[in-house]
């Protein structure tokens, strides 16, 4: 979790930033596009376009050409705050547009080498980057102003988007051209944070508006002449394929163009969405099903169930686990069990595609550019730099739009291969090809065995998982699977921050056709209800403070400690009393580098549960955007609270069993509890916030749950069935 | 052929009278401000105003959509729509803002109706719109600060 310290540029990486920051401005006006030459394959010899990261034109607009894909978590106004941060911009001059797909220029400094978003990393392998590019551009700004006036670089001032020297100004619109003859600055200094007067402060989002007006195209929003929009039938069982098929009944519906069969299925083209999907429903088809997925919830948990007698993977051993339990004054046993989950971002799956002589171009929320651009190009038979990416808002993500496997866009490929490119394809999944379509987080099942000493300390932890793995298969195998074991898998319990002596985790792997995926929070999703529960349920067994017993086992750590404080402080925990039926819980988790803990109140009233108020309190280093952090832990509670209370994707002889948003419904309205975000004022390097705000959800709520009714439980959803109104 | 009216114009689309409104306006008419995201009418995303009220535009074939004036978020107007609009923007409602087409869609109705809705009345009202992105606290608050700046 420490990975973002490792982050140094190297000098090349710096003058390669730097430069980027130059190419944008050289362009001097609106004309050429940046983007669409790193597109072509990256800065020509001898010109100064490589910079693709800054774009300022002579209507004095600033515009970030954001290397992130933007699906709601606030990354494009967070990379413009550094950018402007240095550059000394006003904030109203502020906008963004997307990268093209060039892995080189927008490497993930995290991840790469790949363009990517994900895993809560964005701010912190930008964090030093952009703001290096605003801080060349400024110097080349105040450079080009000292060379107009005729006076000393070093009495140049730049605030709020003017470059002004006595009674000289200008705006950085009409400097552009100048400040593009200037040398690219070797090294520069980065402000010290107490001359920061954008990053910690609430600048509004730069995509507020377009949301709010209807003008923000969605990928689902692209139009194409003479498009064909094709939705696919697919096998109701995980592994099936076609065994034949009639199209007669499809192709009489109006507006349906072509019916064809794709690796996975059936596509239906049409000249609008719904003649297709009206065409689809006419298609016959029969499977072959020898391969499929045919077992139910209930027996898959079962085969599950039969693993834990076996070894299986270490996944971290300190001390003597079982020594230590066979001396322990209690003993707590548990089995938690987790469902399969489907990600449902509120915009379907889609893309769009056309291809060309020179090679195929796409249009879709892409997260993975540089996975997306190779999975094209293997169906195509086309090298990657032929597959032209434009990135385009997501209607969410959670994970789906990011897949190592790129299922939705090689889909989009086949479809558009099997008509040989005569139309632009755009392809759609129905809400009910979504809920259906797999690619979920796993079903998982823990396995956990917990001591207590006669004074009330852990003695011996013994954790076995059950799940399939996410990375196996994917071309992240080779780097992050060693000897089976998937660390994200684990992620959560193997690197707890609690100091536990004797401790022994252990991972079983599945197999089935059925895909999986990380969804928001990965494997912190399930393994942090799993040890937040269990330590409650060891405070309460040791007669101790839930958040004593907690802080006692995270002494060694500061920041947790402080986090885990001002939780108990600003919930008042030891003084808020509790009446009937109601009660509260705490949990705590530290992953993607951030640290959080929650407060939850609720109150019981028979199956009905009614999550009243979370208060969080979240460290995440240095808050770039403290409104946009809140955001994140207020969504990311209303997005945990379906799971934790309701929703779960359940087999029955292979068929998934839910459809849509009334079998599996997010949180509404009603039921969102009123949410306060404290966010510690660190110094510290930025740490994700996208995905660390879900797992203490779960926690929180359960144990609340517990504290008002005696009652553990140990399976999400919670099992009281039903949220209250 | 069937002839609607969409944001005070008329248009007639070569269309069966059974498709839904929601993808006429999409796919036909060219306003892709209106969203889908269920075709059941179970998430609000496609809400548009049909005589001035929310609509699941999904749920309506546009045979039934004659004769009345559609409103879609490209072109929802006055003092009420305003102030929504507004409201969303100062407190920075959206987050993958898929969903918010319609939430303020909805939002705009039931300030139409009610000037100063309590909290309860904005759980009925906005009942039928799902925001998969949880900013359901954000949309409390904006309805409140619209209708403050309503007066």
């Amino acid at each position: 979790m420490n990975t973002i310290c490792r982050f140094n540029p190297s000098r090349r990486a710096f003058i390669r930033d730097a430069a980027a920051a130059i190419g944008a401005f050289t362009l001097g006006t609106r004309i050429p596009f940046g983007p669409a030459r790193a597109q072509s394959g990256g800065p020509s010899p001898g010109s100064f376009d490589p910079n693709f990261f800054l774009q300022i034109t002579s209507d004095n607009s600033v515009t970030l050409i954001s290397k992130h894909f933007e699906m709601g978590q606030g990354v494009t106004t967070g990379l413009a705050t550094l950018v402007a941060e240095e550059l000394d911009a006003d904030w109203s001059q502020m906008r963004f547009v997307f990268a093209p797909a060039n892995a080189a220029i927008y490497n993930n400094l995290l991840v790469g080498p790949l363009q990517a978003t994900g895993g809560s990393t964005s701010t912190a392998e930008a964090f030093t980057q952009m703001r290096q590019v605003g801080a060349a551009a400024r110097a080349m700004f105040v450079a080009a102003a000292a060379a107009n006036w005729h006076v000393p670089a070093a009495e140049v001032a730049v605030s709020k988007g003017v470059v002004s020297h006595g009674t000289n100004r200008a705006t950085f619109g009409s400097l552009a051209a100048a400040a593009m003859q200037m040398a690219v600055p070797k090294n520069v200094t980065l402000k010290e944070p107490k001359d920061w007067r954008l990053i910690g402060t609430h600048v509004p989002r730069l995509d507020s508006v377009m949301k709010t007006t209807g003008e923000a195209v969605f990928a689902i929003d692209v139009r194409r002449p003479d498009m064909l929009t094709v939705v696919v039938r697919r096998p109701e069982v995980f592994g099936a394929s076609v065994a034949s098929f009639d199209a007669t009944e499809a192709k009489k519906i109006d507006g349906v163009v072509e019916v064809q069969p794709l690796p996975n299925g059936v596509a239906v083209y049409a000249t609008n969405t719904w003649a297709a999907i009206e065409g689809r429903k006419a298609l016959h088809v029969t499977w072959d099903t020898t391969k499929a997925e045919t077992r139910s919830t209930d027996q898959i948990f079962d085969a599950y169930r039969t693993l834990l007698g076996q070894p299986g993977l270490q996944a971290i051993k300190r001390g003597d686990a079982s020594g230590a339990l066979g001396k322990a004054a209690k003993i707590v046993d548990a089995e938690f069990t987790f469902p399969y989950l489907a990600h449902a971002p509120m915009e379907p799956l889609n893309c769009t595609m056309e291809l060309s002589a020179d090679g195929a171009e796409i249009w879709a929320g892409s997260q993975l550019q540089t996975i997306d651009q190779v999975v094209v190009a293997q169906v195509l038979g086309l090298k990657p730099e032929q597959v032209k990416i434009n990135t385009l808002l997501a209607g969410g993500s959670f994970g789906r739009r990011g897949n190592p496997v790129g299922d939705w866009v090689a889909e989009l490929s086949f479809a558009s291969k099997a008509i040989a490119g005569r139309a632009p394809v755009h392809l759609v999944w129905t809400r009910e090809d979504d809920i259906k379509g797999g690619f979920y987080r796993p079903m998982v099942l823990h396995r956990v065995r917990a001591g207590l000493t006669a004074d009330g300390r852990i003695s011996g932890w013994q954790h076995q998982l059950v799940s399939k793995s996410i990375f196996a298969g994917t071309p992240f195998e080779s780097a992050l699977v060693k000897n089976g074991l998937d660390p994200s898998s684990v992620e959560g319990v193997s690197d707890t921050d609690y100091a536990i002596d004797d401790f022994d985790v252990r991972q079983h792997n599945v197999t089935t056709p059925l895909p999986v995926l990380w969804w928001r929070s990965v494997g912190n999703s399930h393994t942090a209800f799993a040890m937040e529960t269990m330590i409650d349920e060891l405070a309460v067994l040791a007669g101790k403070d839930p958040v004593a017993f907690r802080l006692a086992l995270l002494a060694h750590d500061p920041r947790d400690v402080a986090v885990l404080r001002l939780a108990a402080d600003k919930s008042e925990w030891n003084n808020a009393p509790a009446g009937a039926g109601r009660g509260r819980g705490v949990a705590f988790h530290h992953s993607f580098g951030t640290r959080v803990a929650m407060v939850a109140e609720v109150a019981v009233d028979g199956q009905a549960i009614k999550v009243e108020r979370i208060i969080s309190v979240v460290d995440a280093g240095v808050p770039v955007n403290p409104d946009v952090i809140a955001a994140q832990i207020e969504g990311s509670i209303g997005f945990a609270l379906s799971t934790v209370l309701r929703n779960q994707i359940t087999l029955r002889d292979g068929v998934v069993q839910q459809s849509n948003f009334d079998d599996y419904e997010p949180t509404r309205m009603r039921e969102m509890p009123k949410v306060e975000v404290h966010i510690v004022n660190s110094i510290d390097q930025p740490s994700g916030i996208g995905e660390p705000g879900l797992p203490p959800v779960a926690p929180a709520v359960g144990n609340a749950v517990a504290a008002a009714t005696g009652k553990r439980l140990h399976r999400l959803p919670l099992g009281l069935t039903t949220l209250a109104g | 052929m069937v002839s609607l009216n969409v944001n005070g114009r008329d248009v007639d689309l070569e269309v069966s009278p059974k498709m839904p409104l929601l993808w006429a306006l999409r796919d036909l008419v060219g306003l892709t401000g209106t969203k889908y995201g269920c075709g059941r009418a179970l998430c609000g995303a496609c809400t548009v105003h049909i005589d001035g009220q929310a609509a699941r535009s999904c749920s309506i074939m546009v045979g039934d959509a004659v004769g009345k004036k559609i409103t879609t978020i490209e072109a929802v107007s006055g003092p009420v729509a305003d102030a929504v609009k507004s409201a969303w923007q100062k407190l920075d409602v959206v987050q993958c803002g898929y969903c918010q087409s319609g939430q303020i869609m909805s939002a705009i109705t039931l300030l139409s109706g009610n000037k100063t809705p309590s909290n309860e009345d904005i759980d009925l009202g906005m009942e039928g719109n799902i925001c998969r992105c949880g900013t359901y606290q954000r949309i409390r608050a904006a309805i409140h600060e619209a209708a403050r700046a309503l007066g």
